[in-house]
């Protein structure tokens, strides 16, 4: 099916990066290989490499975000881009002016690559679909379906830390239903080889027949968190309270928050994860968040590669390939 | 092709499946006036034809009758118009179409019921016939004067997708409609429960984080309604099932005696949710796609009589509707022109019979409808379908005649299509293809 491929260019290189599903282990592997290669240069006086000169970065946010779109900007500032910041309030597409009116319009000023956040499951493979042959485009969360460059950084700190993807136990703690992190972790996790990969949340934050996409679904953090090696926590949304899926932040934390005892279940050398921001007290304790086995700041500083090394390499496709039509 | 004088046309050579007739043999038909006059081996006496149809290899059946199609008009004419898909329809070996009320404005008034059938007839097409609202301006609240729209030609009751505000009002509506002996057309779904699914709710709405519209949507909606059936005493007819499990509610309840009947759309009978693949707009639909397991459901409610129809639930939209991120496009699938060719394909499956088949497209959705349509009995219009079953050909937007070219099935192979219509005795549609070959 074409589709499938619409990600990568007749060579199998990476045109686009909409979702981890999908794309092989080999591909994943070289993400991970080119961000830890991009990872001295944060640390060098100048921190410029002249890889997308002369290209133009549209960062299209339909949604808010400050933490995705500064490491996006500065990913592409790094490799000597110029780039664009475009915030569509979502009332702006209610006044009429569709997404693909937007897209043209943005088209006409000749721009490279969109990295693009969409509040609709599928937009980024919309845009890539109806987008001009040489652009690339890079999804930066799309709904409750994807957010691939975020699950690379999360791979790419997993893997800093852990070595081998073929022995870990890895839990994933709260919202699954509506996380793209997570179904974007999932896939890549499954991907890297990881045999065990359990979800852990309240059957109202488990998507139906949440199995298939190879996990092991648990209700009950502490049978869940039994022996993990990582452990990644997910932001809870206000809103799923007044969505009657949960009774209370309170129960919330008392059941599914990460403390020091719970912490205790888990392998000694346990790593605590995620995607931010934290709700302190609500997610998991400020202690554990601020303690040994917590990596979540390294998780933020890691952003910046995976976003060079996914814009250098998308960047590098076959322009007269992979085109749909 | 066509004249605009009644004539004397003679069908000759095909084989006739005329399922309420129990014919299915070669057979020659003879019409004159806008009737058909016989089904028969011999010409009746004195009968000169002005003209003949060699139907030799073809199928000649009566034409079908499509009990939901969205025409569109009044108040999408960006979509489609009257005049655009009755010519679709023609093509499709469609003569009798039923209109649902949620146009613009919606069916709640004698005028707008008049305005479409003027239409219809001005086109020339086909029958169009009009479901009246259950409630004013379909809001769920408010009954609408069921006795004038009776009057003015409605076949049935609706309120279409938009729910009743209550089930009080759900039970009085169906009193009502029952009083005038009109049958309710009822889309069974807990709006609550749908949550703005767009997908059925399992591994694909899993999978592309879309949210979904649980089976219990549809089920918990028919055991509703048919605890409230069994309670009134009225009739019911379930439109468009999706799935497996509905099927055998309303199976068991027709057992038990409750008077009540579904019809599916034939896209439900063959696409699953797994045709949505990545995001393709053009599988989101209402119901929607649900599992294989429910697909076969279907499948098995239309053999056993459970499902007595199958309807295009033809929706056309314009390019515009479908592009987008899929949550944000417009639900349907433009389906006239695939309702026999994909329906043919039950029974080169082995699926279904035939002439079960063409019953399920013509006399069925008919009697269902309470119009004369969907025979071949001598007497009645001559509304007829002829196909060549053995003709393969592609769906293609150059061929497509529907203003809506919304399909996820184009560039599907097909075999059997329609090569003539006559609609009231006049050959409206004769397919071109002498001039393909």
């Amino acid at each position: 099916m074409k589709q499938q491929h619409l990600q990568l260019d007749n060579n199998k290189r990476l045109r686009h990066f909409l979702t981890t599903e999908g794309l092989k282990r080999d591909l994943l592997v070289e993400i991970l290989d080119t961000a830890e290669s991009f990872t001295s240069i944060t640390h060098q006086q100048v921190k410029k490499v002249p890889l997308l000169r002369g290209k133009t970065v549209v960062n299209l946010f339909f949604e808010a975000s400050t933490r995705t779109r500064t490491t996006f900007e500065l990913a592409a500032k790094r490799l000597s881009a110029d780039v664009l910041n475009i915030n569509v309030p979502a009332s702006a597409t209610n006044k009429g002016e569709t997404l693909l009116d937007t897209l043209r319009n943005l088209e006409a000023m000749h721009c490279d690559m969109f990295v693009v956040r969409h509040q609709n499951s599928g937009a980024a493979h919309f845009i890539a679909q109806h987008c001009a042959p040489h652009v690339s485009v890079l999804n930066a969360g799309d709904g409750s379906h994807a957010h691939p460059t975020q699950a690379m950084i999360d791979m790419f700190t997993i893997r800093r830390h852990k070595q081998e993807f073929h022995t870990l136990s890895v839990a994933i703690v709260g919202d699954i239903l509506h996380s793209r992190v997570a179904r974007s972790q999932i896939h890549a996790l499954s991907t890297l080889g990881v045999p065990d990969i359990r979800v852990i949340a309240p059957r109202t934050l488990i998507p139906a027949e949440a199995s298939s996409l190879g996990v092991h679904v648990y209700h009950d953090l502490d049978q869940g968190l039994d022996g993990v090696d990582v452990i990644i926590m997910l932001r809870l949304q206000r809103e799923r309270m007044s969505s009657a899926l949960l009774p209370s932040e309170h129960e919330y934390f008392k059941l599914y928050g990460l403390t020091k005892e719970k912490l205790a279940l888990a392998k000694p050398d346990v790593i605590v994860m995620h995607p931010g921001p934290i709700n302190r007290g609500v997610e998991m304790d400020s202690s554990v968040a601020d303690g040994e086995h917590s990596v979540i700041l390294q998780q933020v500083s890691h952003g910046i590669s995976i976003r060079m090394a996914v814009m250098s390499m998308t960047m590098q496709h076959d322009l007269h390939s992979g085109q749909d039509t | 092709m066509s004249s605009n004088h009644l004539q004397r046309i003679h069908i000759r050579g095909g084989t006739v499946v005329d399922p309420a007739n129990n014919i299915k043999e070669q057979r020659d038909v003879f019409v004159s006036d806008g009737k058909i006059i016989a089904v028969s081996n011999e010409a009746p006496k004195d009968f000169n034809a002005d003209s003949v149809i060699d139907a030799t290899g073809h199928i000649v059946c009566p034409g079908l009758v499509d009990m939901c199609a969205r025409l569109r008009e009044p108040g999408q004419e960006s979509k489609a118009t009257i005049a655009s898909e009755t010519a679709a329809a023609a093509a499709a070996g469609i003569t009798s179409i039923c209109c649902p009320p949620d146009t613009n404005p919606v069916i709640d008034t004698p005028a707008v019921a008049t305005l479409i059938q003027d239409k219809a007839k001005d086109s020339g097409k086909a029958y169009v016939y009009t479901l009246g609202a259950l409630t004013q301006e379909l809001d769920g609240e408010r009954l609408s004067e069921m006795g004038s729209l009776k009057a003015a030609g409605c076949v049935g009751v609706s309120n279409a997708y938009s729910p009743f505000k209550n089930t009080l009002i759900l039970r009085h509506a169906m009193e009502y409609a029952a009083s005038h002996d009109l049958v309710v057309h009822l889309h069974a779904e807990d709006t609550h429960l749908r949550n703005n699914g767009c997908v059925h709710e399992g591994q694909i709405s899993t999978r592309l984080g879309l949210a979904g519209n649980p089976s219990a949507a549809e089920t918990v909606a028919v055991s509703q309604i048919l605890a409230l059936i069994e309670q009134i005493g009225v009739k019911a007819h379930f439109c468009r099932l999706s799935t497996a499990r509905a099927v055998q509610m309303i199976a068991r309840a027709q057992y038990t005696g409750l008077q009540v009947t579904a019809d599916v759309s034939a896209h439900q009978l063959h696409l699953t949710d797994m045709d949505v693949g990545y995001f393709n707009s053009n599988c989101h639909v209402s119901p929607p796609l649900r599992s294989l397991r429910d697909r076969e459901g279907l499948r098995a409610g239309l053999n056993k009589g459970t499902i007595s129809a199958i309807c295009s639930d033809h929706q056309p939209h314009e390019a515009d509707a479908k592009l987008a991120p899929f949550a944000l496009t417009e639900p349907g699938i433009s389906t006239l022109e695939t309702l026999l060719p994909l329906s043919l394909r039950l029974v080169n499956e082995g699926t279904i019979e035939l002439s079960a088949l063409i019953a399920s497209l013509t006399h069925k959705p008919a009697q269902l409808l309470g119009i004369e349509a969907g025979t071949l009995t001598p007497g009645a219009q001559a509304d007829i379908c002829i196909y060549d079953p053995e003709r393969e050909w592609q769906l293609d937007s150059d061929t497509l005649r529907s203003q809506g070219h919304n399909t996820p099935m184009m560039h599907w192979q097909f075999t059997g299509q329609v090569t003539h219509t006559l609609f009231r005795g006049q050959l409206i549609f004769q397919l071109d293809y002498l001039n393909e070959q």
